[in-house]
């Protein structure tokens, strides 16, 4: 019943039916157990995450899902198991010093800079690769100007490309849903990360709004060639846009696979089920 | 009624020297409202933390400054070394008291700044002694003296403290001002004030930004309590001043620098004007009510104050 689906040989890269070649491996996640108390979030959890590829992470409520995010994130320290990212194995981590390591994310239920305009939001994406001494930013002088034009730049690029333009000095607190949860996928952007993980980026969209961030994730993935981990709880979009896929069911890692092996696994299909 | 509306501006018009020293030394104590207010509102900017304890910051940043003058060391010396105290302070406060309780409740951090205020007082009081102090101030280089000016036959007299008092507060929060909107650090605080989990996730460091602020409110004690030293003594009484702190955040905004400034300013003016022309129809005294009654007003029809961050809701 319990038995995983044939993973793609960790070590070697792959491609995919789109014709992108993905691999090797970037992050790979060993036997990862987290606690909660008494509660058991994540049962020895093992799967990698490859350059380039969009790595879906489904399973039904309670699952472990974001759980799992906040661990690599750095938010939550597992009790058992090992992060390798990059060849190397990962020391416990405080989350600015993950981000430090190219690793961006966006959050379930959005957390922006409420009192910031989008530019503003945007702006602090920017915040690790500002090197000026804080004394020239304070005078306005010299390299520091040069940088804050350099940053501003390419912040407006990533506005132009989700097509956030009309709404760049607005307070973020004002915007509707929709246009938070780009905001705030274009600050994870603006830190140019190696890794971006996104925690239900289109959960409460309507169909429109979902076709518009399953577009802007696909050509993140394929322009900048960032590597994507994303939660998703819509099917049809998981399978549209994922290369591999990994299920989770009540912490365990139920299957891991391409979406068509995914969707055909017994147990997938029992679990979703209900069964 | 005539009392009430008409005579207090005939009084300012027929004695207009008195009017403007008048104007004046509301003036100078309404910077001093303006930079203890402003120790507030730095710590509260960047973690939503009303820090209870910044009176006592000021009482024990001016008394280390004395202290250390007492036993020797030159006056110059002595700032740069209080200054040092300060920040062991912000250190401290950060490792031990916030670090803790990072994501606890905001009126649990309330509650632990009231502590650190006792510890201050206490702790203060073991150092240097109950006794007031008297402040150093040519020591330090802040001038003594008058300037008197005679516009037309009047008389206005400017203390020189004062006026050095005013120029270096300037000096200070501009300084402050162009740190927090033009650096990274000064966003990276505006984001940290904002959202903690969201601050972390792009990489900025809660721990290094409490550090940065702690002392910046530290900075700002001691300079409010050279000053407010100047004007009387250095006693643990003086941090009761911190009290009328409260009426000026509640005009300027708790969140706005610029309100600091504009809020203390008025309190100090309107308080001094309300207490020279209108006070004596009920009796006077009204210098230690009247900045709360502006509040009250205030909080009845615009709560977020003059410069607050908009209250946006979307339900």
């Amino acid at each position: 019943m319990n038995q995983a689906v044939q993973v793609p040989d960790s070590a070697d890269t792959f491609v995919t039916p789109d014709g992108r070649t993905v691999g090797p491996v970037m992050m790979d996640i060993r036997n990862i157990v987290l606690r909660f108390g008494g509660v058991t979030a994540i049962k020895d959890v093992s799967f990698n995450i490859m350059k380039g590829e969009v790595r879906a992470i489904i399973g039904p409520n309670g699952a472990g899902k974001s759980s799992m995010i906040n661990v690599i994130n750095g938010f939550y320290h597992p009790q058992e198991g090992e992060i390798w990212f990059n060849g190397k194995k990962r020391p416990s981590m405080k989350p600015y010093e993950v981000a430090e390591q190219g690793i961006a994310r966006t959050f379930q239920n959005i957390a922006l800079f409420h009192g910031m305009s989008t530019l503003d939001n945007i702006m602090t994406g920017r915040q690790l690769k500002m090197k000026t001494g804080f004394f020239w930013q304070m005078l306005r002088y010299g390299k520091a100007i040069e940088e804050e034009t350099e940053h501003r730049a390419v912040v407006e690029e990533i506005i132009d490309f989700l097509e956030i333009q009309h709404i760049r000095k607005a307070p973020v607190g004002s915007l509707p849903y929709g246009l938070r949860k780009r905001v705030e996928l274009a600050r994870a952007l603006a830190m140019e990360p190696d890794l971006l993980l996104l925690d239900e980026p289109m959960a409460g969209m309507n169909v429109e709004e979902k076709e518009d961030m399953s577009r802007f994730i696909i050509d993140v993935n394929e322009q900048y060639g960032t590597t994507i981990a994303l939660i998703e709880h819509d099917m049809g979009v998981v399978m549209d846009l994922a290369d591999r896929v990994v299920v989770l069911d009540y912490g365990k890692l139920l299957a891991d696979g391409t979406p068509d092996e995914v969707q055909s696994n017994q147990a997938v299909i029992d679990a979703y089920l209900g069964v | 009624m005539y009392d009430v509306f008409i005579d207090p501006f005939v009084q300012m018009y027929s004695l207009p020297d008195f009017f403007i020293q008048v104007l004046w030394e509301g003036f100078v104590s309404g910077v001093l409202y303006s930079l203890i207010a402003l120790g507030f509102v730095l710590i509260f900017k960047a973690s939503g933390v009303f820090n209870f304890a910044q009176g006592i910051m000021v009482v024990f940043a001016a008394l280390s400054m004395v202290g250390l003058y007492e036993l020797g060391v030159p006056g110059w010396l002595s700032v740069i070394f209080a200054l040092g105290i300060m920040y062991a302070l912000a250190f401290s406060v950060e490792r031990w008291i916030m670090r803790p309780l990072v994501g606890q409740e905001d009126i649990i951090l309330f509650m632990a700044t009231i502590g650190l205020t006792f510890m201050l007082i206490g702790g203060g009081q073991a150092i240097f002694g109950g006794e007031p102090k008297a402040m150093i101030t040519s020591e330090i280089g802040l001038p003594s003296g008058d300037y008197v000016w005679e516009p037309g036959g009047g008389i206005v007299i400017f203390q020189k403290l004062d006026i050095a008092a005013t120029v270096i507060a300037g000096l200070l929060i501009a300084g402050l001002a162009f740190f927090f909107s033009y650096t990274k650090i000064g966003r990276a605080l505006r984001a940290v004030a904002d959202d903690h989990q969201a601050a972390v996730s792009v990489g900025i460091g809660l721990n290094q930004i409490w550090v940065v602020v702690w002392f910046a409110a530290g900075i700002v004690a001691l300079v409010t309590g050279i000053m407010w030293g100047a004007k009387s003594d250095v006693s643990f009484a003086l941090q009761i001043v911190a009290l009328k702190a409260l009426p000026v955040l509640v005009l300027g905004g708790f969140t706005s620098i610029p309100g600091a400034i504009v809020g203390g300013l008025i309190i100090g003016i309107g308080e001094k004007l309300f207490e020279i022309y209108w006070g004596g129809l009920i009796g006077g005294g009204t210098e230690s009510w009247f900045a709360f009654i502006i509040a009250l007003v205030f909080l009845l029809f615009r709560p977020q104050g003059l410069f607050g961050d908009k209250i946006i809701e979307r339900v």
